[in-house]
């Protein structure tokens, strides 16, 4: 039988351990237990024939640790298909009399993905791949992803096996007590993520034994609309006469699992110290239980990392701000490639409560197949929240989702035939509840009729792409009242009418409906509040803007929870102490030099908007900036002042820059020349880095910074391309230092007028000298420094 | 094969002095510590200020130009000396998990001052929770300790950390990963040997051998 249908009628029954299995029988400590698929078959063919004995259904081989970091090709043929073979040798010479499968497992890599280890994302997704090539090639009838802690490495593991093979696949994770991944995920953040993908069941295994982990299957079984699977441990692991025991007896592990199925698992089997035992015991408890039906939940959410989202129980924030459209600022923050400025961007609105962040890159002199997921893995360290990926790019957009970790919102689709036909196929792969826009080939119709129509055709096209209507969240599309002055209210009738008739989540970018007026502000904030009052379910809107935040937030604590009410609270709070704290700080500060110097960051800001009104951006460089950085500079050098406040100072210095870019006064008359600079490959430390980085920008250096973990060639391609004259290298590690050696040689030959700077805990005079760079700083300001000294001389 | 043990631990008071000196600040100031106060505040709403260790018992030669744990040997002159009134020794590998990580990542890129001042707490943190752990094991067992010694420590290679991790599997004890530069992730980890039995040996800085160290006393 397939084995997708057996799992529409049936509990299925799994295996049990085979790892603690196999070092009750003799594996030793670093010995490789998938070797033993070749070497010692008898002892898996017996161990496999005792679980389907026991009546499981499903015997997954020993194949956890098989993907090519642990073998080399060859060897990994052959261990994955001796696993297989061991499987199905087993379920033939078994006498039970239950429908029975051949599982092949897919455990963790053993490395740990970016950002918080160095594994890439597409070598993650290339080396569960080439194991799943191979379980197609010797067959089996369902692929158990397991024990993964990591929604990233599980997104990846989920995506080599969708593109590799059509089997059956689950996926269980590895929870701790917190009912979190290491990596942070909750479990509705993985039900969110993973039915986006389309796996067949989720669920947890491992980490304890089964009473510890119902928190998690509970809340799997709240959202879930895919069959959960529980495989927890035998207990918690404890020596007893020198011998490793589990501390949950096979009969309270049996009706410990079997009363979660009385709740609605589906699917169970045990993990680290089960025996056959343990699985004949829950076996005969719930061979004969109902089975219970796996009901649809019909939500509409998405997902990041470690959040989940739900549309429809009070109205949502996606913040609007990070996007270049009319702002002059963020366009140049794109083209200079000032990740940081729109990283400050997400963080503040998500600071100021916005629930979801617009990430749109969109402008002709950047690439955006580029730009936008590198902007979207970027904010995705930093900002929690989960990201609506906005583009007309399709390369760009299907780039973005496919890193994205989590379940996205994707903004946008329409009922152009050729629109429905770019994103539809994107979102059934990688997830993704879409904003539908109700225009088409002929526009946007004027009734809400005929905008309703174009939501079901939306709806209706989308169904045949196996895209469920909770997927679809329409936006009825603002027009400015300044062309039409009914157009507002236009919108919000054909919301009305569309949430009515489809019973879909609705949302509306407000700004728009004042687009071309004064007082925009307080326009949008009527327009929301009357379409709030329709139903709406999200807005995008800027959340910086006071009197819109004012109607979202008394909105929410008139109807909604008292988190809502809190939130509210915490919002005006924000507002208030914002005035406050720029009141007080304005009288203790003297000068923008004094602000810098004592690293004000707020300060600086204002006095620099002060100094602005009268004096050229220039003078306030030349007479207040320069002068504070270098008194602070060579009080670090002398030590009378610390590398904290010299980076508070530095910051304050950034802030004051900023405001003077943001002018439109800027000039860039005191940018002095290009420094590329980059932590070497294999290293990913890079706090030194960054920390050059703001003094070099502060002292007018124009700083491209290639990030860490970076390839010789790609920072000698960019110092070949901008011909730069400098180039700094940061090394941690003793072990990572003979990258930068290798691209200091690179750099001499592709390069020879750039000079390299290094630094890094490891490094020493002695040693630089020795891989061949011309200077090695001791610190960010001897960094500076010696730039100084060969700008100086440039062009001389 | 030895049994491998988990502890976790939460709340050990902080160090100051410890967190500014790894922020590279010789004094701590009234604003310096408001500073740390704040990133401590921020790092305990994360729940980023857990401590895991895992670690196995195991018995040990020591011969005069290394130990030998059975599994394997570490040849290292300096570890031989440390280890010289032991027959058993702990090796563990423990970690503050990825909550810091993610703070020093948050701020690296727009706030350097609190990516350093977090970087900072996590050295501080995960050395006092050591500290504590051997503290708690002495009271426990009735033993004496010596000092603890790290692969990359003086002559003992970092290349060793691989044995360590085929003994303790942290990849999925405590959810430490090593990379191809032997480099552990998440970056607030460390891994070592701690013997049974009275301190021997060690001069703490003078017997180092990184000579340039800014952190050497």
């Amino acid at each position: 039988m397939d084995f997708r249908e057996f799992l529409k009628n049936n509990n299925v029954i799994l295996d049990g351990a085979t790892g603690t299995e196999l070092q009750k029988a003799g594996l030793q400590v670093g010995e490789l237990p998938e070797r033993w698929n070749i070497t010692h078959s008898d002892v898996l063919i017996n161990l496999h024939k005792a679980y389907y004995d026991a009546g499981a259904n499903v015997v997954s081989a020993n194949t956890f640790g098989a993907n090519i970091l642990r073998y080399n090709e060859e060897e990994l043929d052959a261990v994955v298909k001796a696993a297989i073979d061991n499987v199905k040798k087993a379920r033939d010479l078994s006498t039970g009399k239950q429908d029975k499968f051949v599982a092949v497992d897919i455990g963790p890599t053993g490395k740990l993905l970016e950002p918080y280890g160095d594994l890439k994302f597409e070598d993650a997704v290339e080396v569960f791949a080439k194991t799943v090539r191979l379980v197609e090639k010797y067959g089996a009838d369902l692929i158990f992803i397991q024990t993964m802690n990591d929604a990233y490495e599980t997104k990846s593991a989920v995506l080599a096996v969708k593109e590799n093979s059509s089997l059956p696949v689950f996926v269980t994770n590895a929870y701790n007590e917190d009912s979190k991944l290491m990596t942070g995920a909750t479990p509705y953040s993985m039900a969110c993520m993973l039915e986006g993908l389309g796996v067949d069941g989720i669920g947890a295994n491992c980490s304890f034994g089964p009473k510890d982990l119902e928190d998690v299957i509970e809340k799997l079984l709240e959202v879930s609309s895919l069959p959960v699977i529980f495989m927890p441990n035998a207990g918690m692991p404890k020596s007893v006469d020198g011998k490793t025991v589990y501390d949950v007896t096979a009969k309270d592990f049996a009706s410990s699992v079997a009363r979660m199925v009385s709740k609605g698992v589906r699917v169970a089997g045990g993990c680290c110290g089960t025996t056959p035992k343990y699985i004949e015991l829950l076996s005969a408890l719930i061979k004969d239980k109902p089975v219970s039906k796996v009901t649809y939940k019909g939500l509409t959410h998405i997902s990041s990392n470690s959040k989940e989202v739900r549309f429809g129980s009070r109205p949502l924030i996606i913040g609007e701000r990070i996007n270049p459209t009319g702002k002059k600022r963020f366009k140049q923050a794109l083209i200079e490639n000032d990740i940081g400025y729109i990283l400050q961007e997400g963080i503040s609105q998500s600071e100021c409560g916005a629930d979801i962040l617009d990430v749109n890159v969109g402008i002709p002199d950047i690439n955006e197949t580029e730009v936008l997921p590198n902007t979207v893995t970027r904010l995705q360290e930093i900002v929690d929240l989960p990201l609506q990926i906005d583009t007309s790019n399709k390369d760009a957009m299907e780039k973005a989702l496919r890193i994205y970790n989590g379940k996205a919102l994707i903004n946008s689709v329409n009922g152009k035939k050729e629109s429905m036909e770019a994103v539809f196929p994107l979102a059934k792969k990688y997830g993704g509840a879409i904003i539908a826009l109700t225009l088409d080939e002929n526009g946007i119709p004027q009734t809400p009729e005929g905008r309703l129509e174009i939501a079901l055709k939306i709806l209706s096209e989308a169904e045949k792409y196996g895209i469920k209507k909770e997927d679809l969240i329409f936006d009825t599309l603002c027009m400015t009242m300044s062309v039409d002055p009914d157009a507002g209210t236009k919108t919000v009738n054909a919301l009305k009418l569309i949430k009515e008739k489809t019973g879909c989540n609705t949302s509306l970018g407000i700004s728009n409906v004042s687009f071309g007026l004064p007082d925009r502000e307080s326009i949008n904030a009527a327009f929301l509040s009357m379409a709030l009052d329709s139903g709406l379910n999200a807005a995008i809107m800027n959340p910086f803007s006071k009197p819109v935040m004012e109607v979202m937030c008394s909105y929410n604590s008139e109807n909604g929870t008292q988190e809502d009410i809190e939130k509210y609270q915490g919002f005006i709070k924000n507002i208030i102490n914002r005035t406050i704290e720029s009141n007080t700080n304005g009288v203790v500060a003297k000068t923008l030099s004094d602000a810098i110097i004592r690293g004000l960051k707020d300060e600086a800001k204002v006095k620099t908007e002060e100094l602005l009104k009268t004096k050229s951006a220039l003078d306030i460089i030349n007479n207040e900036v320069i002068p504070a950085l270098d008194e602070v500079g060579k009080g670090y050098e002398n030590k009378t002042i610390y590398l904290p406040q010299l980076l508070l100072s530095a910051e304050a210095a950034k802030q004051a820059f900023n405001v003077i870019k943001d002018s439109s006064t800027v000039q860039n008359s005191s940018v002095k020349c290009t420094f590329v600079i980059a932590t070497v490959f294999g290293d990913i430390h890079d706090i030194g880095k960054n920390i050059v980085k703001l003094l070099l920008e502060n002292y007018g250096f124009n700083v491209i910074d290639l990030g860490k973990d970076v390839p010789p060639k790609a920072i000698v391609d960019e110092v070949v391309k901008t011909h730069a004259p400098l180039c700094g290298l940061s090394a941690l590690m003793t072990t990572t230092v003979p990258a930068m050696e290798d691209t200091i040689k690179l750099l001499r030959e592709q390069a020879p007028w750039c000079k390299v700077v290094v630094g890094g805990a490891v490094l020493t005079e002695e040693y630089a000298r020795k891989i061949g760079a011309d200077k090695y700083a001791k610190d960010a300001m001897e960094t500076v420094r010696y730039s100084e000294e060969i700008f100086s001389k440039l062009g001389k | 094969m030895n049994e491998i043990f988990k502890v976790e631990y939460t709340d050990i008071p902080v160090n100051y002095k410890e967190i500014a000196r790894y922020a590279g600040a010789k004094t701590l100031d009234d604003g310096l510590k408001a500073l740390i106060d704040k990133c401590l505040e921020e790092a305990d709403n994360a729940k980023a200020l857990k401590f895991s260790i895992c670690y196995a018992l195991e018995d040990i030669k020591v011969e005069e130009d290394g130990v030998d744990f059975g599994v394997f040997k570490f040849q290292s002159a300096g570890l031989a000396r440390v280890l010289a009134y032991s027959c058993k020794a702990l090796i563990f590998a423990s970690t503050m998990g990825v909550g810091i990580d993610k703070l020093i990542r948050r701020y690296s890129a727009i706030e350097p001052s609190k990516a350093l001042i977090f970087q900072a707490i996590g050295t501080e943190r995960i050395e006092s929770f050591l500290d504590y752990f051997e503290e708690q094991y002495k009271k426990e067992n009735g033993v004496e300790l010596a000092n603890r010694f790290s692969p990359g420590f003086g002559d003992l290679s970092l290349s060793y950390q691989k044995e360590v991790f085929v003994l303790l599997k942290p990849e999925k004890n405590i959810g430490v990963t090593l990379n191809d530069s032997l480099l552990m992730s998440p970056s607030k980890s460390v891994t070592g040997i701690i013997g049974i039995g009275k301190k021997n040996g060690n001069k703490g800085c003078a017997d180092c051998s990184s000579k340039n160290c800014e952190f050497r006393g």
